[in-house]
């Protein structure tokens, strides 16, 4: 029995009115977990009952306390029918496993109804007692710390980054099974979201055994999503990078965090136990079946540089003997200097194996069995041609690896003019086909289990040795299932029989994920590159057809940090033996100057004129901090729209497989032509989305631009007609003008003034003198300058558009319509904005939902992709409107996800933060000032001396303040007290008056919200635990509430006052990391219906004020008068 | 091509404070852009009509949703629903009125970078505690969702607050120019407040202040339509016209707090939206005052003697003397019918006003005329019902006072 759970049902507030005739509620509390339930005392005829109820004990697995989530039902009573439910309150425990995150969860829980919203709030307190399990057969996995955050979390130090986990769970979809034929709406819904709770925790128990398995303590950038396959049933999935990290001590270094160095790391502190109690961390060596790191191949360097690695420590780990211990890990790390730049591929002496005999001990269970049939040894299909695998029945299968030569599309240059745009991307597609032959024959068959990638998007400096380029893959996939009309519409055609599909749905799914993770491993491969960062996996269904779609950025990593085995590192090459500067190395090309996977124009580093860069650089992962950047990034977006005929079944994978390719390409050129215009030569956070509807394809490619310094600046873009005389030459001229003019509108609003380059020769290796980068920001922009600049990109290679017909024209058309963002703003969909980095505390972050109607049947790709920008533009507008107070500001982490919910109906979802800066400082980035003075100011102005009265309120300033305060001692239990205090009220005609003086003293915590991994102004001083809610929100009375977009308003506002409440009740008061990733929106307006969907994940957290010492010295002052002021200053 | 829905939702809950007076006056969402448009919004952002009309609407809905919450505000205290940014507050704080500033005893402190406010409501001491202000936003877009237009409720003073005065308010909003919408909203405020207070023990204003965390200014004025509304005060009539809402407001005050049973006794369980009806019956005493022709004699000559040149009038007031007394001993003794009560103001007007007016009195004859004749009351040896008396005659005084103006 290794748990117990307790739970404590306080007390409840602003219930709804459930008999009219009274206008009060007689109100109970059903709690449950698992198959267990009990029930409080019925609070009559009251609206805001105190139940003060004993503490319920659940005596239960640690396996369930993982997989269940706490239920918590409120009904109203009825003598003579049966009882109404009033709502329920879902309280996941997971955070309370963890040694570290919180140790209670106790707050006021908005009570929520799938029909109704929110009505009310009910007061919980849960613990749990958590007994030790050294079982080592065991299921459960508490301990393992999970974050949504892509880099390692604020306050933690990684000793080793494992790699990748993945796992998948499926299950029917309660909303089409049978049964959803005879229960009410609300049954189906409460049923799919106990589901949906139910599996992620099971999926979050079963990756974090595999992190046990791997040696790890810590999931970052855990990342799960969910396929709603309708009829074909419910995936949750999902990815993370195990770790194993450390706490910081907060008080001693805060801000070192991200500078941190393994080699002073402490080799104590390096397998960090996951449990407090002493509980032992579970290592693959003490597993009788290993799925330890098979590498015995690893190290057999060719190259003459010395070996990073010992051979007998590889010997040693995988004896799985005892004497592999704690202490191993650090060992291995301690000698290796930063001279070790393994990273080579495709190395023919190097035979890599497939090993495939892992049976883990959580395998056995449903859903997510494997086999160790050696099933994945099959490579993936390798083009769109060869589009059968026998294994997958029903399957068509495309892949294509445009983007694989991302980073050389841009020298198109004279690739263009020769060949086409089309000869070249089929010549990228048969090279690469070759290379993986050639890999394949030479028996380069990768171990299935060790995928090389890290969801992370941004590293500690050092960890990121050299980029190559974004590898992405997709595969268009028939779900196998009968015709199902669009998901949710109606409620029909639900009678399915179940046996026949569920017993092999898993493999089926986990083969699918595995053969795009073999593509995108190959691409990375034909990178030179051995792993795969800022790694992401999507999928857009409509009805039977799925697009499977993986990305991610080819890179070679600093394997100090790694776990031994999880990269191939076979031999270091003679290019990398020199340590390259930090701020320009990334962009050194990893792959072979003679042997290019892909057309490219390099040129040496513009840096450190040492080595060898492409001309452009795409990456989907984070600019790295130490990158040497020119002026500000900017949001670059291209957007597409493809119309396809309306199919069926295989007829419409195959439509929609020969539409993928030339989308793709479409949205690259896209990109690289706004790139040109923005002048300049990388893009960041690059995330391709293509989504599929019944009649169109929709893609959307977001990403950031960016100069980099060390890449060459970037030629402009020149207009020619395709014969001469074909179009009037004037016409040509007035574009190229315009142009030109925006290029230069551009470099001006971006402030990209690079350092000027002596000399043309770009081929001689001079060593540049490394501060010269620093030199722009002290130019003044001085019109002629600028107009030398303008000239200067003119002698450079330019890129080349040709205007062959009148779709040319409207696509120039189209490039010049992006409105750049409005003065006072920036945008960008990353962590970071390259270019601004003395941020202020104002924080707003916000979701945006808007669906447009195509009226028009009879519409053109070219009219769909005006109507589609215009849409994507009009919405960057209204932000920019709606954020005006807080110019000077940034958007950052614009998250677009575009979705075709049904013909002719295209929604698009946008979730971001918008951040405030100080203009003067970004202007003349000196040494970090502390920031935000503006706003100081602005608050210091409304201290007035502090008086307290009430002693009601002092218990909630005390919790008010320590939440946000130093956050040692967390304890809820002000709160508590004070509630407790009340007393059962007298009923009566003195009800209100009485009921609103209760109240008074209880109060809301803020709860910022923030999709970034950090808060601006503040630090992070303890991760409470992961958010991860699923909610879903039905209506019969449409028009009753405001229409769609009434419904939908209020149905999110709901869900983030849920997340604040559930943060609050861990004793956080912000989310990092936060992301919406689903918002499926159904509507029938003639039935005045609709429903939808909404998941939500992030981090809950404590952070603290960065200027804490000041304010509390100010607080100090002005709280004389009161206890407020010293508690808040402790 | 049609926008099928469009919303944003902000973490923290953005509001603009000018669409929200916009939405207070019951302008529809297009009138709303309209009037933003003529303000120059869209100069501000390069915004479009479209971008104006999504932010519009999207404001609109969001003050849809807190109206809910605006309609019970004690609920606001704790609402987890909206989460209002500080910056907003110290936008609300500086283009606030003064007057909200000093009836609202806020006291700010800044702890951790965040905004924490308290705001005290007493008495009995009650202590809202808000971070970043909430409560306190929340107080001050009361004012706004409480505020009224004069114009308006001097067009419903004293009328029942039911569905019969509900359906005229059109007619309302046409005579005064305050949108329906704008009236409704009024109407509904007043209905509801009514609706609280009528089951609530204890002093009026104080139970209107706490319950609807108003300023004290306008939870008198609220208690003042209450009292009108509850007790069917007359005044539609032509001769009343000339007076405003605050005059009678502040007679409305003086006789919540001097005519009512809450008045004697503030512990006693009965409400004070009603006259003390003891105290209507003691007034019939007073009778006495100008039935007794010894007695009016005496206190003619008492209070003429008092006012011999100290003014103008003085022959007028002689003269009137008589008349002027009978017509406020007859209102008092009257006051236990309810139709009288109703008429209360009326008589004030047309027994004792406009005969003063007529005759050219000041402002300070009045007052003058008025405290010698209480006064003199208590000297009369015969007279036995001071208490009484002055307890109808200072709220008579004061609401004459008042009500003595062009």
């Amino acid at each position: 029995m290794p748990g117990k759970l307790k739970a404590k049902i306080v007390a409840g507030r602003h219930l709804p009115v459930m008999d009219r005739a009274s206008d009060l509620t007689d109100a109970f509390v059903e709690v449950k977990f698992g198959n267990t339930t009990f029930k409080t005392d019925v609070c009559p005829k009251s609206l805001n009952p105190q139940w003060n109820s004993e503490w319920f004990k659940f005596e239960v697995d640690d396996e369930d306390l993982q997989d269940e989530p706490l239920q918590i039902t409120v009904l109203d009573h009825d003598t003579y029918s049966a009882n109404d439910a009033i709502g329920k309150v879902y309280i996941d425990i997971d955070p309370l496993l963890y040694s570290e995150a919180a140790s209670v969860i106790s707050g006021w829980f908005p009570i929520y109804d799938t029909i109704h919203g929110i009505r009310g709030e009910i007061n919980v307190i849960v613990k749990v007692e958590l007994f030790n399990d050294l079982n080592r057969f065991r299921q459960s996995s508490c301990g393992v710390k999970f974050f949504c955050t892509t880099c390692i979390p604020q306050c933690y130090r990684a000793t080793l980054v494992h790699g990748f986990v993945e796992e998948l769970v499926v299950n029917e979809d309660p909303e089409y099974q049978w049964i959803d034929r005879i229960r009410t709406p609300r049954a189906s819904n409460e049923a799919r979201q106990r589901l949906i709770s139910l599996m992620s925790g099971e999926l979050q128990r079963k990756i974090g055994l595999k992190v046990l398995e791997m040696g790890g303590n810590a999931v970052v950038g855990y990342l799960q999503c969910f396929d709603l396959e309708g009829e074909s049933g419910l995936v949750v999935r999902a990815i993370g990078t195990a770790c194993t990290l450390d706490k910081l001590s907060s008080g001693s270094a805060p801000n070192t965090n991200t500078h941190m160095h393994p080699n002073t790391a402490p080799a104590s502190n390096a397998c960090n136990s996951p449990s407090k109690d002493g509980k032992e961390p579970v290592f693959v060596e003490d597993l009788p079946s290993s799925s330890g790191p098979p590498t015995p191949f690893r190290a057999l360097p060719t190259s003459s540089s010395p070996p990073p690695f010992s051979p007998s420590k590889p010997c040693s780990r995988q004896s799985s003997s005892s004497d592999t211990d704690l202490s191993l890990t650090p060992k291995t790390e301690e000698p290796h200097s930063v001279r070790c730049r393994p990273g080579i591929f495709l190395c023919p002496s190097s035979p890599i194996l497939s090993t495939d005999t892992l049976s883990l001990p959580g395998s056995g269970s449903v859903g997510c069995g494997r086999g160790s049939n050696p099933r994945a040894t099959t490579s993936a299909p390798l083009s769109s041609i060869q589009s059968d695998s026998a294994l997958l029945r029903k399957s068509v299968s495309f892949t294509e690896d445009l983007l694989l030569a991302a980073s050389g599309m841009g020298s198109g240059g004279s690739a263009g003019k020769e060949a086409g745009p089309l000869r070249t991307l089929l010549r990228q597609q048969t090279q690469t086909a070759l290379e993986q032959r050639g890999a394949s024959s030479s028996g380069l068959l990768l171990n299935a289990r060790e995928f090389p990638f890290f969801t992370l998007t941004s590293f500690p400096p050092g960890f990121l040795l050299h980029v190559g380029g974004v590898v992405s893959a997709r595969s268009v996939k028939l779900l196998d299932r009968i015709h199902n009309p669009a998901l949710g519409n109606t409620r029909s055609y639900k009678l399915l029989d179940w046996n026949s599909v569920t017993a092999d749905e898993p493999e089926t799914r986990d083969a699918w994920w595995e053969e795009i993770r073999q593509e995108i491993k190959s691409h990375a491969r034909a990178l030179g590159c051995h792993a795969v960062v800022g790694y992401s996996e999507s999928t857009s269904i409509c009805e039977e057809v799925c697009i499977l779609s993986a990305s991610g950025t080819a890179a070679i990593l600093n394997p100090r940090y790694m776990r031994e085995g999880c990269l191939d590192i076979g031999c270091t090459d003679h290019r990398f033996e020199e340590p390259s500067p930090p701020n320009c190395g990334f962009c050194h090309i990893p792959y072979d100057e003679l042997n290019m996977p892909f057309p490219a124009q390099l040129t040496y580093c513009y840096h450190c004129r040492r080595q060898k860069v492409p001309d452009v650089l795409f990456t989907t992962i984070d600019l790295p901090s130490e990158a040497a950047v020119a002026g500000k990034g900017c949001l670059i977006q291209a957007r597409l729209c493809r119309l396809k005929k309306k199919a069926q079944g295989e007829a419409n994978a195959t439509a929609i497989s020969n539409l993928l390719p030339f989308m793709e390409y479409e949205l690259h050129t896209q990109l690289m032509n706004k790139l040109k215009l923005r002048s300049m030569n990388a893009l960041f956070g690059l995330h391709i989305q293509i989504s599929v509807g019944e009649n169109m394809l929709l893609g959307l490619a977001s990403a950031t631009g960016v100069y980099l310094t060390a890449l060459p600046a970037p030629g402009g873009i020149q207009i020619a007609g395709k014969t001469p005389g074909d179009l009037s030459s004037e016409h040509i001229s007035s574009i190229q003008k315009r142009i030109n003019d925006t290029i230069a509108v551009n470099k001006e609003l971006y402030q990209i003034n690079p350092p000027e380059l002596a000399e043309e020769g770009v081929g001689s290796p001079i060593p540049e003198p490394r501060h010269r980068s620093r030199l722009f920001r002290s130019h003044s922009e001085s019109s002629d300058e600028l107009s030398e600049l303008d000239l200067s990109h003119g002698k450079k290679d330019a890129f080349v558009l040709e205007i062959d017909d009148t779709d040319a024209v409207e696509d120039i058309h189209s490039l010049l319509i992006d409105a750049p963002p409005p003065t006072g703003f920036y945008s960008c969909n990353t962590e970071n904005m390259p270019g601004i980095s003395n941020w202020t505390s104002g924080v707003q972050m916000f979701t945006s939902v808007r669906v447009l109607r195509l009226s028009n049947a009879n519409l053109t790709n070219q009219g769909l992709n005006k109507i589609f920008t215009d849409l994507c533009e009009n919405l960057l507008k209204s932000f920019y409107f709606k954020l005006r107070s807080m110019i000077p500001c940034c958007l950052c982490h614009l998250n677009f996800t575009v979705a075709v919910p049904e013909e002719e109906l295209i929604q698009v979802t946008v979730t971001a933060v918008a951040m405030t800066y100080d203009k003067e400082q970004t202007q003349e980035k000196t040494a970090e000032k502390p920031v935000n003075k503006g706003s100081l100011e602005a608050e210091e102005q409304l201290q007035f001396p502090l008086e307290l009265c009430a002693d009601s309120s002092s218990s909630n300033i005390q919790t008010a303040s320590k939440i946000s305060g130093v956050g040692e001692s967390t304890n809820i239990s002000p709160r508590v007290s004070s509630l407790e205090r009340c007393s059962p009220l007298q009923e009566g005609r003195s009800r209100s008056l009485r009921s609103s003086r209760s109240f008074g003293g209880s109060s809301v915590t803020v709860v910022k919200m923030t999709p970034l991994s950090f808060l601006s102004g503040t630090r992070i001083i303890k991760y409470l635990g992961i958010i991860n809610m699923f909610f879903i929100r039905e209506t019969t009375s449409l028009r009753e509430e405001g229409g769609v977009s009434g419904f939908l308003h209020s149905f999110i506002a709901e869900v983030f006052a849920m997340v604040r409440a559930h943060v609050a009740a861990l004793g956080g008061n912000a989310v990092v990391s936060y992301s919406m990733k689903e918002c499926v929106f159904m509507e029938n307006p003639n039935k005045n219906q609709a429903q939808c969907l909404i998941n939500v994940s992030g981090d809950a957290v404590i952070c603290i004020s960065e200027t804490d010492q000041e304010s509390s010295a100010s607080t100090a002052n002005t709280g004389q008068t009161g206890g407020g002021g010293t508690d808040g200053a402790t | 091509m049609s926008v099928e829905l469009d919303v944003f939702v902000g973490n923290t809950t953005i509001m603009d404070e000018e669409v929200y007076q916009l939405w207070l006056d019951g302008h529809t969402v297009n009138d709303a852009v309209k009037v933003r448009m003529e303000g120059g919004v869209m100069d501000e952002c390069e915004a479009s009509k479209d971008v104006l009309l999504s932010d519009t609407m999207d404001q609109y809905r969001t003050f849809q949703m807190c109206e809910r919450l605006l309609h019970s505000p004690a609920k606001l205290a704790n609402q987890l629903l909206f989460q209002i940014p500080p910056h907003r507050q110290i936008m609300l704080i500086e283009r606030c009125s003064r007057d909200a500033l000093i009836q609202l005893t806020h006291l700010f402190q800044r702890s951790h970078n965040s905004l924490f406010l308290y705001l005290f409501v007493k008495p009995p001491p009650l202590c809202y505690v808000s971070s970043h202000g909430n409560l306190f936003f929340v107080s001050l877009s009361l004012f706004r969702y409480y505020a009224f237009d004069d114009t308006f409720v001097r067009e419903v003073l004293g009328k029942k607050l039911s569905k019969g005065t509900k359906k005229d308010l059109d007619d309302i909003s046409a005579k005064t120019n305050v949108t329906l919408k704008s009236c409704r909203r009024q109407f509904d405020n007043f209905k509801r407040v009514f609706k609280v207070v009528e089951e609530l023990k204890g002093p009026l204003v104080e139970n209107i202040r706490q319950h609807f965390l108003l300023s004290d200014k306008l939870a008198r004025d609220y208690a003042a339509i209450v009292f009108f509304a509850n007790n069917r005060f007359e005044t539609g009539k032509r001769k009343l016209q000339y007076l405003s809402f605050q005059d009678f407001a502040f007679c409305a005050g003086q006789l919540i707090s001097n005519w009512t049973v809450g008045a004697v006794d503030n512990m006693v369980e009965d409400m004070d939206v009603d006259l003390d009806k003891e105290f209507l019956q003691e007034l019939k005493e007073l009778k006495i005052l100008i039935t007794d022709k010894d007695l009016l004699d005496q206190h003619k000559s008492l209070v003429c003697t008092a006012l011999r040149g100290k003014t103008k009038v003085f022959i007028e007031m002689e003269n009137n003397f008589k008349n002027l007394s009978r017509g406020l001993i007859n209102i008092a003794a009257k006051l236990t019918n309810t139709k009288d009560v109703r008429d209360f103001f009326i008589d004030l007007v047309e027994k004792f006003i406009e005969p003063c007016r007529s005759d050219r009195w000041t402002a300070a004859d009045m007052k003058l005329y008025l405290t010698h004749y209480t006064n003199s009351a208590h000297i009369l040896d015969t007279f036995k019902h001071q208490v009484v008396w002055d307890r109808y005659m200072g709220v008579v005084k004061s609401c004459i006072f008042k009500m003595y103006h062009d």
